[in-house]
């Protein structure tokens, strides 16, 4: 679905500021269907990584395809976002409109659709994310997690194929987080939605099919979460602090007892102690 | 010993007397120690906020009284600003509050406001960098060339810099990563050491909480839902997760293991101290 | 606290006047202006209230919300009615001030002149309240379409006011946070000259610019994210449709001001 290949970028030198690398030779591959997290600690390079994703940034060096489409080419720009959709941190920031229904229709009028056809799109995203008794609200009265639900919909109606989250969840409450973490993944079970999650909370990886660790601007880290989440001093080592539940394992272990390291959820892991005790 | 700060009864109610009307926080009652460290939690739209900002006198309570030091701060003759010097205040995202040609005017904010000899200003401005661990070199660029980490070291410095003896924060370490919360973590530890002050913490993070203070506030609509150690508010897993609060995954796994009849206590929460109870309770040990 | 300000807020409703064809509506408010100005004698300034009151009813907008809505331009009003009252030349009433007199005709010319001033402010924040701004830019954009041709930006003014529009509660908010981030350092907005108090302003307004720049910036890359290339080939979710009754509600507000008018040239 989305290839990186070889990508470098640097951000061009600005005022005050030296030019910087953000990623040093990426090699990504996202499938179809997908649900990847990507991790890593402020300044990894892993936001620069996803704006690489629809086109917002080209790549300095190497290629990024959608498609098969290589995202440098401006003739396909429009074609590439409306593929891969983009949810960003702030929830201000991205809503266009005074309405929440007129900013879900905001892409498909930018792309032509024919006003009947929006309605249904409209009407079909806010039901998906669950706002649709909220489509004639205003967005500044609406909660985090709400106006993030809103932004999903707004990408949702141009009819995707990827969701990119960057860093979507960073700046809401824990019942924010949820909603859209549970949004997200009824989409992506339910429309086959390929979903990109761009974290530094651990925890919202768990759930994922894959997840990639980065730092310094490249992969450091590449697997199922469990097999991420149970190498614990790697991820110390890269800033990073594995789920409670890997923590605890992982002490337990290290004071030499016998344990499956990869029980992540509470009660899988309460399940494996008991177990070690006899109990 | 006498609290440094004291809620009585407050009631807030916003844009009384019109349809907008809403009571954020009711009847609160509180009282914090010298050289206590409280964690306030709940959800958004609890109260805690509104709360908060009543510790320093920018919001007026509706009823009820705010003390500070013993003395109503809306007593007559009163003068508030001295207040706000007193009880240090950082909002959530404070680096949007930076606005001067250089990092160090900006610390140097505060203690301007507070009419110190320049010298004494330039002090704090050097010891307050110091504690959020801004290199000094960084000191005369414009606070706008910083990075998003070091902004907010910035503006928490310049609260730190007025050198209040309460210093409340409101989701300091929100969008931080692992790091970033840890390092946000011990710049308030140095803090609290070096002026012996009293830290107040608002978190959405249980286990940041659970690591950190030593009491626990629970807002939950308008009022106090629960206040005390941490291991005791921790325990109480279920009626936390009643009015859709997390609780610290050790916690959650510690009331799991009693379910299960492995008598690990009720008064771990953190991952070390649930490690260590489990390791005694393996080697047969008693705790 | 700046949040309390309803200047030119939407009431949703669905009304018979919500639910008019937003460029009728902005067509009638001009028209209802017309009539107001032509206005002269007693008798005009009355069926000009009629109709004001016809159509406030039929909003269904509580009253209060519209004398909340003078509560801002009170000042204005209240001072062109005493200047009105002192400077007008004519026969001397009673009181005196500053060694001049009120007159007769300047009583009448200051009741005139607020009438005309309040019953304005009413008729536009009708149209603020009844319609929201999103279906006013339209309409603002339909009506000035004609001037596309020459070259006039009218999608662009139209996107660019539906934005504002949009942002003007978030950036309230944000003032009212960073004034309140600014107290809490001791900065000091109510006391000093007015060079201090104006200066104390730079605490708010830097931080204020700023965050409004990394808005408009990251909204711009959100925008582009969603395909957003400029106006053309855009469709819309609304498309706006005149109704026959949408042409009657016009013909019935034409109708004012070549009323009034007519009142005026008969000495009615």
């Amino acid at each position: 679905m989305i290839q990186c290949k070889d990508v470098t970028f640097t951000y061009p030198a600005q005022e005050g500021r030296e030019a910087q690398a953000a990623l040093e030779g990426v090699n990504l591959t996202i499938e179809k269907g997908s649900f990847v997290a990507v991790l890593g600690h402020n300044g990894s390079g892993k936001s620069t990584l996803a704006k690489h994703m629809n086109a917002v940034l080209l790549p300095s060096g190497g290629t990024v395809t959608v498609d098969g489409m290589d995202t440098r080419d401006e003739a396909l720009l429009l074609e590439i976002r409306r593929r891969v959709g983009m949810v960003f941190q702030n929830p201000d920031n991205q809503i266009v409109a005074n309405v929440v229904e007129e900013d879900v229709a905001f892409a498909p009028e930018n792309l032509g659709v024919p006003t009947a056809e929006i309605r249904r799109r409209v009407d079909d995203a806010l039901r998906a994310v669950g706002m649709a008794d909220f489509a004639r609200h205003a967005p500044h009265l609406l909660s985090g997690g709400q106006k993030q639900r809103v932004a999903i919909a707004g990408i949702i109606a141009m009819a995707p194929e990827v969701i990119v989250l960057d860093e979507a969840t960073a700046m809401l409450d824990p019942v924010g987080r949820r909603e859209v973490l549970a949004t997200i993944h009824k989409l992506h079970r339910e429309q086959g939605i390929t979903v990109v999650l761009i974290t530094h909370h651990m925890d919202e990886a768990l759930e994922a099919d894959r997840v990639v660790v980065m730092d310094g601007g490249a992969i450091a880290m590449d697997g199922a979460p469990r097999e991420i989440f149970t190498q614990v001093e790697r991820l110390h080592s890269l800033g990073l602090a594995a789920p409670d539940t890997a923590e605890l394992l992982h002490l337990l272990r290290s004071a030499g007892a016998q344990m499956p390291p990869d029980a992540m959820t509470a009660a899988e892991c309460a399940d494996a102690i008991a177990n070690w005790l006899g109990k | 010993m006498n609290p440094i700060l004291e809620i009585q009864q407050l009631t807030h109610t916003y844009s009384a007397g019109t349809p907008f009307q809403r009571t954020a926080v009711e009847g609160v009652d509180l009282s914090v120690m010298p050289g206590e460290c409280v964690g306030i939690i709940g959800h958004t739209g609890s109260g805690k906020s509104t709360l908060i900002q009543h510790f320093n006198g920018l919001l007026k309570p509706t009823s009820g009284r705010v003390l500070v030091d013993g003395r109503d701060i809306w007593a007559k003759g009163g003068d508030i600003r001295s207040v706000r010097f007193r009880v240090g205040l950082v909002f959530q995202y404070p680096e949007y509050q930076l606005f001067e040609e250089t990092v160090a005017q900006d610390i140097a904010f505060g203690p301007k406001n507070m009419g110190l000899a320049a010298d004494e200003v330039a002090r704090r401005v050097r010891d307050a960098a110091a504690v959020v661990g801004l290199d000094e070199s960084l000191l005369s660029q414009s606070p706008f060339a910083l990075s998003g980490g070091q902004k907010r070291r910035a503006a928490i410095a310049g609260v730190m810099a007025m050198e209040p003896d309460v210093l409340v924060l409101d989701e300091p370490s929100a969008g931080l990563d692992p790091r970033g919360r840890q390092e946000m973590m011990a710049m308030l530890g140095r803090y609290r050491q070096q002026r012996r002050a009293t830290v107040i913490l608002v978190s959405h993070s249980m286990e940041e909480i659970a690591a950190n203070v030593d009491r626990v506030i629970v807002m939950n609509q308008a009022k106090v839902f629960m206040d005390g150690a941490p291991r005791e508010v921790f325990s109480r897993v279920a009626e936390l997760e009643a009015v859709g609060l997390d609780v610290p995954q050790s916690a959650r796994i510690a009331a799991l293991l009693r379910d299960r009849g492995i008598p690990v206590g009720d008064d771990v929460y953190t991952v070390d101290a649930l490690a260590r109870r489990l390791l005694a309770l393996k080697g047969g040990g008693v705790c | 606290m700046l949040k309390d300000i309803t200047l030119g807020q939407f009431f949703p409703g669905d009304t018979f006047l919500h639910r008019l064809d937003p460029r009728i509506k902005l067509v009638c408010v001009v028209l209802y202006i017309v009539a107001l100005f032509n206005a002269a004698s007693p008798l005009t300034y009355g069926v000009m209230f009629l109709a004001l009151a016809v159509a406030v009813t039929l909003s269904r907008v509580p009253l209060r919300a519209l004398t909340r809505g003078l509560k801002a331009v009170y000042i204005i009003v209240l001072f062109t009615a005493v200047m009105n009252l002192f400077f007008t030349p004519g026969t001397a009433l009673g009181a005196t001030w500053l060694g001049r007199h009120i007159t007769a005709e300047g009583v009448r010319a200051a009741v005139a002149m607020v009438l005309r001033i309040v019953m304005l402010i009413t008729g536009t924040f009708l149209l603020t309240y009844t319609t929201s701004p999103i279906s006013l830019t339209d309409a603002l954009e339909s009506l000035l379409r004609p001037l596309k041709k020459l070259r006039f930006p009218v999608h662009e003014l139209a996107m660019m006011m539906s934005i504002a529009l949009r942002f003007i509660p978030t950036l309230i908010e944000e003032t009212d946070k960073i004034i309140s981030a600014q107290k809490a350092r001791g900065a000091d907005f109510e006391s000093g000259s007015l060079l201090r108090r104006a200066r104390a302003l730079v605490p708010i307004l830097v931080p204020l610019f700023i965050s409004a720049f990394r808005r408009a910036d990251e909204l711009a890359t959100a925008m582009e994210c969603r395909c957003y290339h400029g106006g053309q080939g855009r469709t819309a979710l609304h498309v706006l449709r005149c109704r026959a009754v949408d042409w009657a509600v016009l013909a019935l507000c034409a109708l004012l001001p070549a009323a009034v008018i007519t009142m005026k040239i008969l000495g009615l």
